[in-house]
């Protein structure tokens, strides 16, 4: 199977060291070597955040690097950050719901989602994080849909109602539309 | 059965190694950026019928380690750069009262109170100047979660076995950084604990001090404690080589996590047919000075790489004994180096070898 670095970035909030623990934990569950770090610092109160995924078959080396093969963005400062670092031939998933550029770049995979909508049409636009990461897994299938669903489902267990079942279908959403943008 | 694999924080998967390890006694005062340990901690002492308690200063923490290890039991605290360097003189006292105790230093920038971020800026504070006086602990250091699992049940065990303090370094990134872990299922080993201060009733006084004022008795004392550390320079020294089978002609020394980001950087140095290695100490003090010198010979030169402006570079230095150049490049501040860097100052360094 191939590696992957992926960054995931955005508000402080929008959940991106959540999702970021998600297919770390569903990559883990694939049986691969995974590394997951979040930028840390005062930077982080309010601000931006972001988070480093790296999946690999070998045992990993340093858990932060400056080119990634993937980014998924979900504010405009994410994007002007993140564009450049992304390697030739790569992946940008892009939030349309709160960025209203397109990737500048011809060299990348672009895929947009307007994630806030159809995150609030499954019952909660809290869920938009979600949406961004089953775009993601659409495309890649860098690991299995099941095993996501699996790590969703743990991350979301003993909270209120249906918050597990309204994230599941909002994978699902952004995992379709991945999975078009691919073919 | 296969153990299971778990998804955990450096910080927490280091807590929860020491309470497996039998650890049952936590005392702290917080700092960033290893506060995980103590929340996680104060979480679970609880449920395993343990006690943590936060201190009023880490000069406090430092001397309930203390009282606690006097009694016999497993006792650790975790403390970074500026809050560690308040723990030398109760550090001392345990060494001279040879006590088994754990201390985890998660280093972040500095000097003064610098910032929290990752950092190896006090290698030379933990293997040479923690605490005043002759003596010597044990220094661990991890370069993957796994890893810093599976030392502290060591760090307890060594800890016991030398009645020495042992100590583990990591920085910001491994306590930041999650991967997945496998705990070890070993119960935790037992160890004579005669000589602990557990109540007088019925039995021997026991006295624990380090206050010697006879100096023949004090010299006596150092003397016994260095056959100790003499007996653990002997026994104790880690290292691992990576890509190293070929005797490379450049050797990199690191350790920690600037380790693993040189590993990453060797692999693009191999595939553009650079032949360079990794010598990673795993044991900072006792430095793994004999498998250094059997490489010695076999390197044309070597490069420390640290997240500080040299330090570890000493202890190179000590064992190549000028027979070879050994050059250095670091970042300092808590700015980590990058793979491109590494791999660009071996390119140039390369470079100046010649043919």
């Amino acid at each position: 199977m191939a590696s992957e670095e992926i960054v995931m970035a955005g508000f402080g909030g929008q959940g991106l060291l959540a999702i970021g623990k998600i297919l770390a934990k569903a990559a883990m569950e694939d049986g691969r070597e995974v590394t997951w770090m979040p930028s840390y610092g005062p930077e982080m109160r309010g601000g931006t955040c972001n988070c480093i995924v790296i999946i690999d078959d070998e045992p990993i080396g340093s858990p932060v690097v400056q080119k990634v093969r993937s980014a998924i963005v979900m504010n405009k400062q994410s994007i002007d950050k993140f564009e450049p670092t992304v390697l030739p031939n790569g992946l940008i998933v892009v939030n349309t719901s709160l960025i209203d550029r397109k990737v500048q770049r011809a060299d990348l995979k672009s895929v947009y989602v307007p994630a806030t909508e159809i995150a609030e049409k499954e019952g909660t636009s809290k869920a938009a994080n979600i949406v961004m990461l089953g775009a993601y897994v659409g495309v890649t299938k860098i690991v299995k849909p099941e095993t996501v669903e699996h790590a969703i489902e743990a991350t979301f267990a003993g909270k209120r109602g249906s918050v597990g079942e309204v994230n599941l279908r909002a994978f699902r959403k952004g995992f379709d539309i991945g999975q078009q943008s691919a073919s | 059965m296969a153990q299971e694999r778990l998804l955990m924080k450096g910080t927490e998967a280091i807590a929860e190694a020491a309470i497996r390890a039998g650890c049952n006694f936590f005392f702290g005062y917080p700092i960033t950026p290893q506060n995980e340990i103590p929340e996680y901690m104060s979480r679970r002492m609880p449920q395993v019928g343990g006690l943590y308690l936060q201190a009023e200063s880490e000069v406090s923490a430092i001397n309930m380690l203390y009282g606690a290890g006097g009694s016999g039991v497993r006792v650790m605290t975790s403390s970074s750069s500026p809050g560690v360097a308040l723990m030398s003189e109760g550090f001392s006292y345990i060494i001279g009262s040879e006590l088994p105790v754990v201390v985890v230093n998660i280093m972040r920038g500095g000097p003064g109170l610098g910032d929290i971020a990752p950092s190896q800026g006090d290698y030379a504070q933990m293997t040479k100047g923690f605490g005043h006086g002759d003596k010597h602990a044990i220094v661990l250091a991890p370069s993957t979660v796994q890893e810093a699992v599976d030392m502290m049940a060591l760090a307890f065990d060594l800890a016991d076995e030398y009645r020495n303090p042992v100590v583990l370094i990591g920085d910001g990134l491994i306590g930041q950084m999650m991967e997945p872990v496998v705990f070890p299922a070993t119960a935790p080993k037992q160890f004579d604990k005669s000589w602990a201060a557990t109540g007088h009733k019925g039995k021997d006084r026991k006295i624990i001090h380090s206050l010697y004022l006879e100096p023949e008795e004090l010299e006596r004392h150092v003397l016994k404690l260095f056959r100790k550390f003499d007996a653990m320079e002997a026994k104790e020294q880690r290292h691992e080589m990576f890509m190293a089978d070929d005797d490379p002609p450049i050797m990199i020394c690191a350790y920690g996590t600037t380790a693993r980001i040189a590993k990453t950087a060797m692999r693009e140095l191999r595939k553009k047919g650079i032949k360079v290695g990794l010598f990673r100490p795993i044991t900072a003090w006792p430095f793994p000075n004999v498998a250094l010198e059997a490489i010695v010979d076999k390197t044309r030169s070597f490069l420390c790489i640290e997240m500080n402006m040299g330090q570890m570079i000493d202890d190179v230095r000590m064992v190549v004994r000028g027979r070879r150049p050994v050059s250095f490049y670091g970042r300092t501040g808590g700015v980590v180096p990058t793979v491109e860097e590494i791999v660009k100052k071996v390119i140039e360094h390369n470079a100046t070898l010649g043919a």
